[in-house]
């Protein structure tokens, strides 16, 4: 375990995040972990680690990053916009691929684009104490992660390992974000307390995302649904995507850092892949939802890891140099030895 | 099994549903079926939360199917528990003093007993953990008897002290934390309930017992300094289920 990188600003909500942990619900502990579980793994996979090592999740803004060790290699994956590294160059990284960073250099990731959050993996993973089986961080319970909490401006960041000699790798098609696609659930559990107009317009309607959205849930704005047995159930078990529409009739997705139980009906969950495309959506974006039997929900799910499997089989060396700047790339040709000192 | 719905949670999960009630019966059957999921290791069950009238057991679809899991599950609906003859009856440290029970007063004005009738109707009653939610080791506990029950405040409050006893509905807890709460404070526990580093992170589990044993406020102080010092176990007996 060493120390490989200072947080110089901490972005507006920085989290170690991982796949989150299972088989504490029944104490009160909900899973947490990665809202977009897809880059998450595409990160871990860029610089070579399983998919469930512990990186960063970064909401809206990033941080800037101070490696400090010899050499860093990280990966970016989230959105449309890359980050930057602050070294002789300045050079430009892509979204989806890696790169190795040099004692001093600083990454920084700026406002994220394209999607509301990105991942900052770092090869071997972060080194923080794995409690109840996950690195990932339950700030509600000040659980996990980094003490507990987002990062702060002066944290250290240890690595399980110092640089790795793999070569630096991109994704071949960059993850889109598919703010158009439909969301697919399943009806129920408890689609039985709500009219069958409430179920008609909750399928029809476009709901829009409210500035209510965070890790542990997204309240959603639209037409409101009508219960039929009132609003109130005895409490039963929440799943991440369980979609509970509280007295408003608006309904609120519960995402990855939920209260385990809760008392009102839900009219269907969310699939699995399918938290992933709703986490990245941002207030004002636009959800559309579309029903799916279990089977064909499962069905999906077994697609799209074979896809994800095969996005990691198709990683492949980067076609450009870290930089879209000429200025860079030129000096780069003069002074190659201090790019080249990563190998 | 009369009565029992199978009822899907997305992809990953489905819920067995005994009813719709807070009824002890009903949670007897959740709590017997998620013991007998563990027994039985069935194939891709990641793991089970028993709440007060339904199971809901979270799955990996690409080791079983939800209607694998129905079939499987509807074969045991019946099974006698066998693992737990005998269950946990924890003695909870209670402190009533007016210190540490802001609402006792209002408790007793409401209920038309005196303060004391209320804290021997509390602190005499065995109460099961039906449940373990709403934050992480906090306890859902019934049933309070019927002269103490109560709908929750008007106006909750922003911060309950972390140990406060709360009862509201037919229902008691504690909370671990400090946190939001609209519970009826009426007491507090100078005990830790959860702690991620213990092997079994919530000090009460579902189907657990636990029963308050009033202590006066030097005791109070006396027994929170010892847990600060980690040098006070929680009594507890076996007693059968």
């Amino acid at each position: 375990m060493i120390p490989i990188l200072r947080v110089k600003s901490p972005g507006l909500h920085t989290t170690v995040q991982d796949l989150g942990r299972d088989g504490f619900a029944d104490v009160g502990v909900p899973p947490s972990g990665a809202v977009d579980a897809v880059a998450l793994r595409l990160a871990n996979a860029l610089v070579g680690n399983a998919p469930n090592a512990a990186a960063l999740e970064i909401l809206v803004s990033g941080p800037a990053l101070e490696a400090i060790a010899e050499s860093v290699h990280v990966a970016f994956v989230g959105g449309t916009a890359g980050v930057s590294v602050q070294d002789a160059h300045q050079r430009s990284v892509a979204p989806g691929r890696s790169v190795h960073l040099k004692q001093g250099d600083v990454l920084k990731a700026g406002m994220i684009a394209g999607s509301s959050c990105g991942y900052i993996a770092v090869a071997g993973g972060l080194s923080v104490p794995r409690l109840l089986g996950s690195a990932s961080t339950y700030t509600r319970g000040t659980l996990g992660g980094f003490e507990g909490r987002p990062l702060r401006a002066g944290d250290i960041l240890y690595g399980e390992v110092g640089d790795s000699a793999q070569g630096e790798l991109e994704l071949a098609a960059p993850l889109d974000s598919e703010f158009d696609a439909p969301i697919r659930v399943v009806l129920g559990p408890q689609e039985d307390h709500f009219t069958a107009a409430a179920i008609e317009a909750f399928l029809a309607a476009t709901y829009t995302v409210s500035a209510q959205a965070d890790r542990m849930g997204f309240r959603l704005e639209g037409p409101v649904l009508a219960h039929t047995r009132g609003y109130n159930i005895v409490s039963d078990g929440i799943v991440s995507g369980s979609i509970q529409v509280p007295g408003s009739g608006q309904p609120i997705v519960l995402m990855r850092d939920y209260q385990t139980i809760g008392g009102y009906p839900k009219i269907a969950t969310v699939i699995s892949p399918d938290i992933s495309r709703l986490g990245r959506r941002s207030p004002g974006a636009k959800v559309h939802f579309v029903r799916v039997s279990r089977d064909e929900a499962e069905a999906i799910y077994r697609d799209e890891e074979a896809a994800i499997a095969a996005r990691i089989a198709d990683l492949r060396e980067p076609r450009e140099r870290a930089s879209i700047n000429l200025d860079a790339l030129y000096d780069e040709n003069l002074i190659g030895g201090i790019i080249n000192a990563r190998e | 099994m009369t009565g029992v719905r199978f009822l899907p949670a997305g992809d990953k999960a489905l819920l067995v549903e005994f009813g719709e009630t807070i009824e002890r019966a009903l949670s007897e059957r959740v709590l017997r079926l998620a013991e007998r999921i563990k027994e039985l290791r069935l194939n891709g069950v990641i793991e089970t939360l028993p709440t007060f009238r339904s199971l809901l057991v979270r799955y990996d679809p690409l080791q079983t199917s939800g209607a694998t899991l129905e079939n499987e599950i509807s074969a045991h609906l019946e099974d006698a528990g066998s693992a737990h003859d005998e269950v946990r009856l924890w003695h909870i440290p209670a402190c009533y003093d007016r210190r540490c029970a802001p609402d006792l007063d209002e408790v007793a004005e409401r209920t038309g007993l005196t303060s004391d009738e209320v804290v021997v109707r509390h602190s005499g009653t065995r109460f099961l953990v039906y449940v373990v939610g709403f934050a992480a080791g906090y306890p859902y506990m019934g049933d309070l008897p019927s002269e103490l029950v109560l709908p929750r405040r008007a106006d909750p409050r922003v911060r309950v002290p972390a140990g406060s006893i709360a009862m509201a509905t037919t229902l008691t807890g504690i909370y671990p934390l400090e946190s939001p709460g609209g519970w009826h404070l009426i007491g507090a526990a100078p005990i830790r309930l959860f702690d991620p580093n213990w092997e079994r992170p919530a000090l009460l589990r579902p189907g657990d017992f636990a029963k308050f044993e009033p202590v006066d406020f030097a005791e109070y102080e006396r027994i929170r300094a010892a847990v600060e010092r980690n040098d006070y176990d929680v009594p507890f007996t076996m007693v059968a289920a």
